[in-house]
This record gives structure tokens, C-alpha cells and sequence, in this order.
């Protein structure tokens, strides 16, 4: 008679399915394949997509790669910590290590231009956070993460860490400029 | 089952309700589903990463 | 074996008496963790509101680790032992499985998530209730939920002994009821759920006492949340059993149809726990086609069972409400609802918050691109806020008012308090989520002690309005406080000072279930509703709902365009 009952007779499932369910059943059925091929379709046209490239690294590896572009492209230090700001080519790869709890180094881009944007993390996991444009990007120890950017706007962004890491996980958090040429 | 006084014999139950009556079926596609294409993908994807040049 | 049975006067429901206490004792103990979660929860809230910012970061990370497994893990799970007793011997009329070993099971439960409290509340183990490696708990943290998952574990297997014995005596005949259809999908997922948890913390675990030097952090991430993800498809599944329940207890609705109904609970089983990879989406090194594939459920077919639930649990209520006599155009049936019984208003407003808040928002920000705009800010425990604080837990709560009566033998003290309560609570949660999801559109992140970034030499300043939405958040989840309150209030009340209700005698044999003798094959359901629609209203309401589902979708494809370019 009711749900916390037997169904009533031995045989159910040939009950004939009711107009208000059929249809609804349809509605949902179109519109679960449309939002499945959302996904598929915006790789192909769409201009937001993560890449799938990606590597297995080592902190030293990494550090050694970032380092390599900060002697080549610094343009300025900030703070009292000194971190470099670095301008490097459009194009080119740019290296953005995360620590406890610090960015390094500040990146320093060009509006329009391409750069392939490499991540990792030398010790707990963190994510990428870039406000105010408010795009995520998880981070992995272990992991490099490569995607390309092309930042839209000139101005200063902010690069927050968004996933817990620990005691100081709230002020690790750091600059990002974009500028005209 | 107690098909009490009926004289037609039992209507046959359809292959799709013996499906949903089997407890033990349905664990094992509840269980087998989620291991291939979450799991096993999922770490075959992750194993196979490359190495960073 | 000496089981003893007893009918309940008010509900017909049969209860095996050591099912029963288990059931009582389960319970209780879910209560007692939603006691602690809801003290931690006001703590978080009154530090996540800038203006207030109460506890000191250390402590409030603690808490917030605290506050997420007390609440998601052991306020739900416990209550979901119960519920499973309760759908396989209660409602099929049999005696439990190894009730001994029930015992054995909670008392595991109980050990474990005690030793997990103790470990979190020393202090070492502030890791979140993720835990993601490499940073490391002290090893009683993961010890804790490795014997509460062996215990939750053994209490899955119960109930599917359970079932196995009903069929064996013939305590009922042809198909198990469709409550305890949705109960044993909660408990076929949970199997996997716990599964996986076993596979992550095991291996964690030892890594903790040093046996184990390595733990790959990205391979930990994806099984750790077949474990944490597919625990809220328990809870899904649970509580659409609930509103099934609910629907049945209130007003004797009947389903719909059977078949739909139980096809939508094996689009469950088999696609619900794929989602999981929602929470991998920006990782990287994982392709897009497996990104793709698990987190649509496989084309979204698990969408599609959660929009046929939410269409057929008021369907047919109102089918059931219109045969009654409220026939008149779309929405006598839900005008004329029991508002003032809060197993109803529990259960719709449960229904309604889960469907418009937590559904439409899970399933925008679990599709692949989408996500960019919304991983790790408070965006995301908005939304779940709405699913299992709004969905499960309120539901559960209805269920309470129904079991304090049935299962407790006690009345329900303060029937004025207990009528607005799920307005309290339901209410003021949804408004919470939704505040939450506003601030998380403005990038305010999760499990983040200092919007301000106090300290910091290149602090990044959130929009005024960022400030704003977290007040009001809290104020909402100040509301929701007090709607919690005062289910504790009540439920515990009730067992301690509620008025008994008239004793009953137990016997030696159970009363079985019989199908009605030449009982003809189920017709649709002639007679009532609208031009041919049996549920007319909740086809309106479906459709509404169906329009705001598309266009926050295509809002949010809208809002991604205009960030930049990525590839
Ligand atoms: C009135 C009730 C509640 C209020 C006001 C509340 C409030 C909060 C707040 C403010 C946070 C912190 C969000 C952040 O900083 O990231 C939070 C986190 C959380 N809450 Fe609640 N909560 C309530 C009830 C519940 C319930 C009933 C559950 C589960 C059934 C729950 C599960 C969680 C979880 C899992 C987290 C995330 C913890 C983490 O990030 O690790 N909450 N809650
Ligand atoms: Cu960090
Ligand atoms: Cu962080």
C-alpha cells in the first residue's frame, strides 16, 4: 500500500508509468545529455580548459627550473623578504613554486600574451587562488602542472592559497601583475 | 510463496524486477562500477604520469 | 535464538527488541556527535565572521577539523546504522542478523570516534577531516576512523544478512518495500565507501607510525575522496529513503510507480559513487576524459535518478493528498498539508533546500570547467551545507519525531518548540549556503582563518560586499543554531522526561507480511489530478525547478567565458 510496504502485488514492474513521470523522465533525460556535452563541446570552443599536462617532479628539480628564470628575467624585488619580481618572455614557461607559506617568485605578465604557467608545491598541498578573476588551480607535491594563460586585463591581481596547509595557511598569499607592454 | 487461491498459475516475473530483487547482484554492480571506471582509471592515469624532463 | 517482537499501537510497525535498543542506542550516539558538532559549528561561525573572529587560528583550525568529522562523518553515520536497522528488521518483520555482533559494531564505532576526538583535541591532528597527505596527523587520528569504518562496515553486512534471513523465513512476500530498496542502496554504497576508506587509511596510518616512509599525495587525494565523496551518496540515498518514509508515515502516499522509482535507486548504485571525482577537477595529471566521464555519473544519469526522486516523493504526496479530496486546481494538496507537523515540514523543507540549493549548485560546480570558478572557496562548503545539513540532517531530524513516539515510547515534549523547528533550522541553513556560496563567488576562501590577511605584506583586499555576505552568513547560521538547539532540545527531552506511552507487551513469534490474497496488478493511479497528469502541482514545480536549474548553468558558462584564457 505504501512505500514502507511490500510493493502490493508480486509482479510491479509492468505498471504502466504515469504522463507526469514519463515527461518529466524525458525533461531530465535532455537535459542531463546537454549538460554532458557542455563539457566536450567547451574543449573544443570554449577558452577555458586545463591542459593534461603534467609531470612527476622533485622539489630540486623544480626549484632548479624557477631559479633558472629568476636569474634570467628579474626586474625588481618586493617586500622586505626580497622576492624577486620576474618578467619573463610571452611564450615562454614561467615557474611558480608554493611553499609554507609563500609564492615564489611574483610573476610579473603581459595582457594578450600566452605563458605556459608551470606549478607544484615542495612540501603539503596548495592551491592556486588568482582574485580577484577568482580562478583555482589545486597544486600537488610531487606534481607539476603545466596550463596555459593569457591573462585579459592589466592591473595588479593577488595570488591566495586556497587550500589548507597548515598554521600560517591564511597569510600565505602573494601579487600577480599584469601590465600593457 | 503463497500463491494462495489462484487459478491462472503465477504470472512471470520480468528479467529487469529479478534484477532489483537481488540484493547481492546489485551489490556487486554498486561495488564493480565505481572501482573500474573511478579507481582503477583513476590510478592508471596517475601511475603513468611522465617524469619531468 | 530468543528474539522477542512487539507492535507498535500507534504505527503497526513491528520491532525486534534487540534491533530495538540497537536502533535506540545508534541514535543516541548520532545525537550526541550532532550535540558537539553544533557547539563546534557555533565557534567556526563566530570566527569565519570578520567582525567577531573569536577563536585564535590554531584552535579554530582544530575546531573546524573537528567540527567536519564529528558532523559529517559521526552524526550521519551513526543515525544511518539505525536507519538501516530500523528499514531491514523493522520493516520487513524479521529479527536482526547477529545482533551480538551488532553490539561489537558499535561499540567499534563508539571507540573509534571517541580515539578520534581525543586525537584531534590534543591538538597534533588539526589536518582537516581530509587529511591530505603529506601533512600528518598523530596516528590515533586515523586509527579512530579506521575501527569507526570497520564498524560501520560490519553494520552494512548486518543488514544485508538481515535481508537474507527475511527471505529465508518469509517474514514477507514479493519485493522488499521501496524504503528499504533506497536503505540498501545507501548500504551498497557504503560498502564502497568504506572500502576505499580502508584502502587510504590503512596504508596512512602506517605511514604515521613510520612503517611506511611515503605516501603519494595525489594517489591518497583520489582514493581518499572515493571514500569522503561517496559518503555523501550514502547520505543521499538515505535520506531520499527518508522522504519515501515520510511521504508513506504522513499521508499513507503510495509511490507513484514502483519501477520508476527503484530504476532511479539502481542509476544510484551504479553511477552516484563516480562522482567523487568532483573534487579532483583542477588537480593535475588526471585527463579530461576521466574527469569528464566520473563526474557526470556517466552522462549524469545519477542527476537524472535525484530529479525523479525529487519529482515523485511530492508527486506522491500529492496524489495521495488529492484522493483525500484536495482537488481542487494545482496546489490545494500543498496548501493543505500538515505545515504544523514537522515530520512533513522536516521532510518538504528538507526536499525542497536539497533540490534548489545543494542539487543545482553540486551539479554546476562538479562540471569539469566550471569548477575553475569555484574549487576550494567557501563556494563549496555552501553547497554542501545545503545538501547535508538542509537534505540529510534535517530529514533525519523529521524521522526523529516520528521515532520518539514509535521507537522510544515517549511523547514529544514541547509540540509548540518542535512545530517551527524545521523552519529554524531549515531556513536559516539554507540562507547560510546560499551566503556562503555568494562570498565563495567573490573567491573568499574555505577553511581560512583571516580574510584580511593580517600580517601579510602583499595582503589582497576582498570586495566590501565579500564582508557583508560573511556576516550575514553568520547570522543565518546563528538562526540554524538556534533551529538545532532546539531539536536537541526535544529529542533529548523526550527520552528523558517525555510522557511514556502505554507499555507494550513483546511476544516470541513476528506477525509476517502477506500480500492481499489475488491481489490485481498495480493500475495507474486513475481518478485524480489535472488533464490526465495524475501530480499536476509538482509538474509546475518540477518545471520551475528545471528553469532555474538551466539558467544558473548557463550563468556560470557566462561568468567562466570572461576569466582568462586557459589551455
Ligand atoms: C547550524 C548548523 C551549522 C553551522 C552554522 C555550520 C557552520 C560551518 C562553518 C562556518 C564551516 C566553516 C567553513 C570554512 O571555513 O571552510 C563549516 C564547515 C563544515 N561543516 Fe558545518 N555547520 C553546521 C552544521 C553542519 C552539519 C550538520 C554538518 C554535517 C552533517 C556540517 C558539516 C561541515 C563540514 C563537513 C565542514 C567542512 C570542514 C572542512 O572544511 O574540513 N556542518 N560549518
Ligand atoms: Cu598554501
Ligand atoms: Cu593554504
Amino acid at each position: 500500500m505504501s512505500a514502507i510496504l511490500p510493493p502490493e502485488s508480486r509482479v510491479w514492474w509492468k505498471q504502466p508509468v504515469d504522463r507526469v513521470e514519463g515527461m518529466w523522465i524525458a525533461l531530465a533525460l535532455i537535459w542531463s545529455l546537454i549538460m554532458f556535452f557542455m563539457m566536450p563541446y567547451w574543449h573544443v570552443f570554449g577558452k577555458q580548459n586545463l591542459s593534461n599536462e603534467a609531470y612527476r617532479t622533485t622539489p630540486e628539480a623544480f626549484s632548479a627550473k624557477a631559479q633558472a628564470m629568476v636569474d634570467q628575467y628579474t626586474v625588481r624585488t618586493e617586500t622586505e623578504q626580497k622576492i624577486p619580481v620576474v618578467r619573463p618572455p610571452a611564450g615562454s614557461d614561467v615557474y611558480l613554486i608554493s611553499r609554507l607559506w609563500q609564492w615564489w617568485p611574483i610573476l610579473e605578465l603581459e595582457a594578450g600574451k600566452s605563458y605556459r604557467l608551470h606549478l607544484t608545491s615542495m612540501d603539503y598541498l596548495h592551491s592556486f587562488s588568482l582574485q580577484p578573476e577568482n580562478l583555482n588551480l589545486q597544486v600537488i607535491p610531487g606534481y607539476e602542472g603545466v596550463v596555459t594563460i593569457t591573462p585579459t586585463r592589466a592591473g595588479k591581481y593577488s595570488v591566495v592559497c586556497n587550500e589548507y596547509c597548515g598554521l600560517g595557511h591564511h597569510t600565505m598569499v602573494s601579487s600577480l601583475y599584469v601590465v600593457n607592454k | 510463496m503463497s500463491n494462495t487461491n489462484e487459478a491462472t498459475p503465477p504470472e512471470r516475473i520480468p528479467v529487469m524486477q529479478h534484477i532489483l530483487d537481488n540484493p547481492f547482484l546489485l551489490l556487486f554492480l554498486g561495488v564493480a562500477m565505481p572501482t573500474v571506471f573511478y579507481i582503477v582509471w583513476g590510478v592508471m592515469e596517475i601511475v603513468t604520469i611522465p617524469v619531468a624532463k | 535464538m530468543n528474539t522477542l517482537f512487539r507492535t507498535c499501537p500507534q504505527s503497526g510497525l513491528q520491532f525486534d527488541k534487540t534491533a530495538e535498543t540497537l536502533m535506540k542506542a545508534n541514535a543516541v550516539a548520532g545525537v550526541v556527535f550532532l550535540l558537539v558538532g553544533g557547539i563546534l559549528a557555533l565557534l567556526v561561525t563566530l570566527t569565519r565572521w570578520p567582525a567577531v573572529h573569536l577563536l585564535p587560528a590554531d584552535t579554530f583550525y582544530m575546531t573546524l577539523t573537528a567540527h567536519g568529522i564529528d558532523m559529517l562523518i559521526f552524526w550521519i553515520i551513526f543515525f544511518e546504522i539505525a536507519v538501516l536497522y530500523f528499514c531491514s528488521s523493522t520493516l520487513l518483520r524479521c529479527r536482526l542478523a547477529t545482533p551480538r555482533l551488532a553490539w561489537l559494531a558499535f561499540a567499534l564505532m563508539l571507540i573509534g570516534s571517541v580515539t578520534a576526538n581525543v586525537a584531534i583535541f590534543r591538538g597534533d591532528s588539526s589536518v582537516m577531516m581530509t587529511s591530505y597527505a603529506p601533512m600528518q596527523a598523530h596516528p590515533a587520528f586515523y586509527l579512530g576512523l579506521i575501527l569507526f569504518a570497520v564498524g560501520a562496515l560490519v553494520s552494512c553486512f548486518i543488514f544485508l544478512g538481515t535481508l537474507v534471513i527475511a527471505k529465508a523465513e518469509n517474514t514477507y512476500e514479493g519485493s522488499i518495500p521501496l524504503v528499504t530498496f533506497g536503505a540498501l542502496t545507501a548500504c551498497i554504497i557504503a560498502v564502497f565507501t568504506i572500502a576505499s576508506g580502508a584502502i587510504i587509511l590503512i596504508p596512512t596510518f602506517l605511514w604515521s607510525v613510520g612503517l611506511i616512509s611515503h605516501i603519494d599525495p595525489l594517489m591518497y587525494k583520489t582514493v581518499w575522496w572515493a571514500f569522503g565523496h561517496s559518503s555523501q551518496q550514502i547520505n543521499v540515498s538515505a535520506h531520499v529513503a527518508v522522504w519515501y518514509a515520510i511521504a508513506a508515515i504522513a499521508f499513507g502516499a503510495k509511490p507513484m510507480s514502483e519501477k520508476v522509482s527503484r530504476t532511479a535507486f539502481l542509476l544510484y548504485i551504479l553511477f552516484l559513487q563516480l562522482a567523487s571525482a568532483h573534487h579532483l577537477l583542477t588537480d593535475p595529471g588526471i585527463s579530461s576524459e576521466w574527469k569528464i566521464f566520473n563526474t557526470s555519473y556517466a552522462m549524469y544519469l545519477a542527476v537524472l535518478a535525484s530529479m525523479v526522486h525529487g519529482l515523485t516523493v511530492p508527486g506522491s504526496v500529492e496524489v495521495a493528498q488529492r484522493k483525500k479530496g484536495f482537488n481542487k486546481g494545482l496546489f490545494e494538496w500543498l496548501r493543505k498539508a500538515p505545515w504544523g507537523n514537522p515530520v512533513f515540514s522536516g521532510m518538504f523543507i528538507s526536499l525542497i533546500g536539497f533540490g534548489f540549493l545543494g542539487g543545482i549548485s553540486g551539479v554546476m560546480m562538479g562540471t569539469e570547467q566550471l569548477n575553475l570558478i569555484v574549487h576550494n572557496t567557501l563556494y563549496v562548503p555552501g553547497h554542501f551545507h545545503a545538501t547535508v545539513v538542509v537534505g540529510t540532517t534535517l530529514a533525519f531530524m523529521a524521522l526523529t519525531y516520528f521515532l520518539i513516539p514509535v521507537l522510544f515510547r515517549r511523547e514529544v515534549i514541547l509540540p509548540g518548540l518542535a512545530k517551527w523547528q524545521p523552519y529554524l533550522f531549515g531556513i536559516g541553513m539554507g540562507a547560510f549556503s546560499l551566503f556562503m556560496m555568494g562570498a565563495g563567488t567573490l573567491g573568499v576562501s574555505r577553511r581560512h582563518w583571516d580574510i584580511a590577511f593580517a600580517g601579510s605584506p602583499m595582503a589582497y583586499e576582498y570586495p566590501a560586499t565579500a564582508y557583508l555576505l560573511l556576516g550575514l552568513m553568520a547570522v543565518s547560521g546563528l538562526v540554524a543554531m538556534v533551529g538545532g538547539a532546539a531539536y536537541l532540545l526535544i529529542t533529548v527531552g523526550s527520552l528523558l522526561w517525555g510522557k511514556k506511552l502505554e507499555p507494550v507487551s513483546y511476544r516470541k513469534e513476528t506477525v509476517p507480511l502477506r500480500l492481499a490474497p489475488g491481489a490485481p496488478a498495480i493500475e495507474a493511479h486513475g481518478g485524480v489530478g489535472v488533464g490526465g497528469f495524475a501530480a499536476p502541482g509538482t509538474f509546475v514545480l518540477a518545471l520551475v525547478f528545471l528553469v532555474s536549474f538551466v539558467l544558473y548553468y548557463f550563468i556560470n558558462w557566462k561568468y567562466l567565458s570572461q576569466t582568462w584564457g586557459l589551455s
